[in-house]
């Protein structure tokens, strides 16, 4: 398959995760968008490593394993900061009894 | 020891600083003593230099202090110069000077100590001013005394600081001269761009090759200063109103010294006016219709003071008439015997106002005659000098004018007779208004009335003096030949100036009745206004024509609607211009700056949605500008 169409759907992927995190108000969907971010990343990452893997197997039979290892990296964080962030969120909840960012504003003052 | 002529500014300029640094610590009579010592010492060193100048053949030296100015090719010295005409003034400066600086111990002995050191530090300050102006050796340094004349008339017009309407007489006497001083500084300007030197022997010498035009154009504008500091028309309303300063003070200053300034500066630029006759011309007449103008008004002034200050103005008219009529020695002579009866009458009206504690209506004086003798007869010696009676000094030097006039054009001739015969007229008025006929103050004045102290009356007996027997320095041609002795002294100064146009000889009967009909016409006037003005003094107040007279032709009237409401218009114009438009800029950027702040406040939201939503849009510019830089 072309490139370009794993391009065109990473990149729609990437902008629909980032006016998510932008436009919604409940934490947990902005948590979704993020990892929707993370994995049209993955998901461009694996599509290049391929297409470099196509392109050079005949001279190296390892060609383009860079891209599929970093994406377990990038899982792991993606991971990781999820607990994070649902810790942090179900603390905002024990102690506002709502998940909605626009009224957590504590900056201003 | 014309070497030694830097000593005679330096003594008054001496005087200035102790008086006026210790006015706090020094007691009244040692200020006194320091301020009238220092003058005395002026004198008797320019004496000595008057001895030396008096020998025949005696060159002018020029005595260079340092440089002053020193750029490209312009170099103006620090420089005083010694020769018959500086010695002159010098000699009546420091004399008279001193003879003012004895009588006011005793008339401001009422000021406080520091007031009275004040007063005495500024006397100081403008003796020296006035000396570096008739001994400088160039015009910047004339210029530097005529500035400093200038500003020492405001200090001391403006004495009495604290009345508000002197005040303003003071700044009045003071931007008057200023406005003639821009002439003067113009005319300096011009010079050095033609003559490459302000030096009055490289100037006197290069003049007879610049064009005419050149030369009446640096003359008329040399006038224009003139016209300033001496009190001609335009310019002239200054002197009346500076009568608010005390009488000394109006004797030294709008009598002997600051006003005869313009008639030395001309006096000494002889052969430039020489070259000029439009300039000439235009100085005669202006200086005629001066001495008319200000002799008019005085018929009818009231204050002892305001007559005394026009008849200023009206003989400082006839030196100028003297000067443009090419009567050089006459106009010196005159402003000599000027100082003399001059400074006397001042005095002698200051010694009246003493003894009447302040008032100085004549309509509430009168018979003063019994209780001051010796200001009385003084008095009457000075009113003979100027009316232009013989034998006394005004007939003498007044008829070398006149007689200059009549060489020039007869009308001169006659108007300054009528102008003379107003002198005579009004001067008698006020002699016979004040000493004659029954006292007219309050009996409680009555009984104050005395004669002055010794240190008012001394000066004025010498003064009187000079006054009687000064004349006879200037004997005409026809009574004896080669007996002019101050024109035989002066002609070194103006001799440039006679190779190139001498005067026409009259023949000695025209002199004759010249004269005769010019003191003929004096006399009979002033018996005239002594035997009317005794018997029934002028009381009540000017009607009909006199009111005009009275209030002096309304010229100050006309240049407040010409001059003063439209530049105070214009003023509050841009007054309200600098609130309007530069305040509103100056004032909007600092209401920008804060609209500004207050917009940008607002990023600082404390909603991470915003914090995020600027990262993304920085991120995707950056995005953008490097697709573009990586080209």
């Amino acid at each position: 398959m072309p490139i370009n169409y794993y391009i065109f759907l990473s990149v729609a992927l990437f902008c629909i995760g980032v006016a998510g995190v932008l436009t919604r108000r409940n934490a947990i969907i902005i948590f979704m968008c993020i990892e929707l971010m993370l994995n049209a990343v993955n998901l461009l990452l694996v599509a290049f490593s391929k297409m470099h893997h196509l392109a050079l197997k005949l001279t190296n039979p390892n060609a383009g394993i860079d891209g599929q290892i970093f994406v377990f990296f990038i899982m792991i964080v993606a991971a990781a900061e999820v607990s994070v962030g649902l810790a942090i969120i179900a603390m905002m909840y024990r102690n506002t009894h709502s998940v909605d960012v626009n009224f957590l504003n504590r900056l201003k003052h | 020891m014309s070497n030694l002529v830097y000593l005679v500014p330096l003594f008054p300029l001496i005087g200035f600083l102790i008086n006026g640094l210790f006015r706090k610590s020094l007691s009244k009579s040692l200020t006194g003593l320091i301020g009238s010592f220092a003058i005395l010492a002026s004198f008797i060193v320019s004496l000595m230099i008057f001895f030396e100048v008096r020998k025949e053949g005696f060159e002018p030296v020029i005595v260079k202090l340092f440089d002053f100015i020193n750029v490209g090719s312009l170099n103006i010295p620090f420089s005083f110069q010694v020769d018959q005409l500086s010695v002159l003034f010098m000699l009546i400066i420091t004399g008279v000077g001193f003879l003012i600086h004895v009588y006011s111990t005793a008339y401001m002995h009422d000021e406080d100590g520091p007031d009275f050191a004040r007063y005495f530090s500024y006397l100081n300050l403008f003796v020296f001013s006035m000396l570096l102006l008739v001994i400088g050796a160039n015009f910047v340094i004339m210029f530097i005394g005529w500035e400093g004349v200038g500003l020492c008339s405001y200090l001391l017009i403006g004495y009495w600081f604290k009345n508000i309407d002197y005040d303003n007489a003071a700044k009045k006497a003071f931007i008057m001269n200023r406005i003639g001083d821009l002439g003067f500084l113009i005319a300096i300007f011009w010079m050095i761009s033609q003559f490459g030197s302000v030096t009055f022997s490289e100037v006197f010498s290069k003049a007879p090759t610049a064009s005419k035009a050149v030369i009446t154009g640096i003359t008329l504008l040399l006038f224009v200063g003139a016209t300033g500091k001496s009190a001609q028309i335009p310019l002239y309303t200054w002197l009346p109103d500076a009568m608010a300063g005390p009488t000394p003070v109006s004797a030294l200053i709008h009598a002997a010294t600051m006003v005869t300034a313009g008639i030395y500066m001309i006096a000494r630029s002889n052969i430039m006016y020489t070259l000029a006759p439009v300039s000439q011309n235009v100085v005669a007449i202006i200086g005629l219709a001066t001495a008319i103008l200000a002799a008019t008004i005085a018929l009818k002034q009231n204050d002892i003071k305001k007559v005394l200050a026009y008849s200023t103005v009206s003989q400082l008219g006839y030196m100028f008439l003297g000067l443009g009529a090419g009567a050089y020695t006459g106009a010196v002579f005159h402003v000599m015997t000027h100082a003399f009866f001059k400074a006397l009458l001042f005095l002698g009206a200051g010694s009246v106002i003493h003894a009447i504690h302040g008032e100085q209506d004549i309509r509430k004086m009168g018979g003063l005659k019994k209780y001051l003798p010796i200001t009385h007869i003084t008095f009457l010696i000075a009113c003979l000098a100027i009316a232009g009676i013989p034998p006394f000094s005004g007939f003498f030097s007044k008829d070398e004018i006149l007689a200059a006039a009549y060489k020039k054009n007869v009308l001169y001739y006659a108007v300054g007779v009528i102008g003379a015969m107003m002198t005579a007229f009004y001067m008698f008025r006020l002699y016979a208004t004040t000493f004659l006929g029954n006292f007219r103050g309050t009996s409680d004045q009555e009984k104050h009335l005395h004669e002055s102290p010794s240190a008012i009356t001394i000066p004025l007996i010498i003064l009187a003096i000079l006054s009687a027997v000064g004349g006879f320095l200037g004997i005409p041609q026809i009574f004896a030949a080669n007996s002019h002795a101050l024109e035989h002294f002066l002609s070194p100064v103006f001799e440039a100036s006679e190779k190139i146009k001498t005067l026409p000889e009259a023949s000695s009967s025209t002199e004759w009745m010249l004269m005769l009909t010019s003191s003929g016409l004096a006399l009979i006037v002033a018996i005239i206004a002594w035997s009317r003005y005794s018997r029934k003094p002028e009381l009540g107040e000017p009607g009909g024509f006199g009111k005009v007279l009275a209030n002096k032709w309304y010229v100050d009237e006309l240049y407040d609607s010409i001059i003063v409401r439209p530049l105070n218009g214009f003023a509050r114009l841009l007054n309200g211009i600098e609130k309007s438009v530069i305040d509103w800029l100056v004032n909007g950027v600092g209401r920008l700056v804060q609209y500004g702040s207050r917009q940008i406040r607002l990023l600082q939201s404390g909603q991470v949605g915003g914090y995020v939503l600027l990262m993304v849009l920085g991120m995707v510019i950056l995005f953008i500008v490097q697709l573009f830089m990586k080209k």
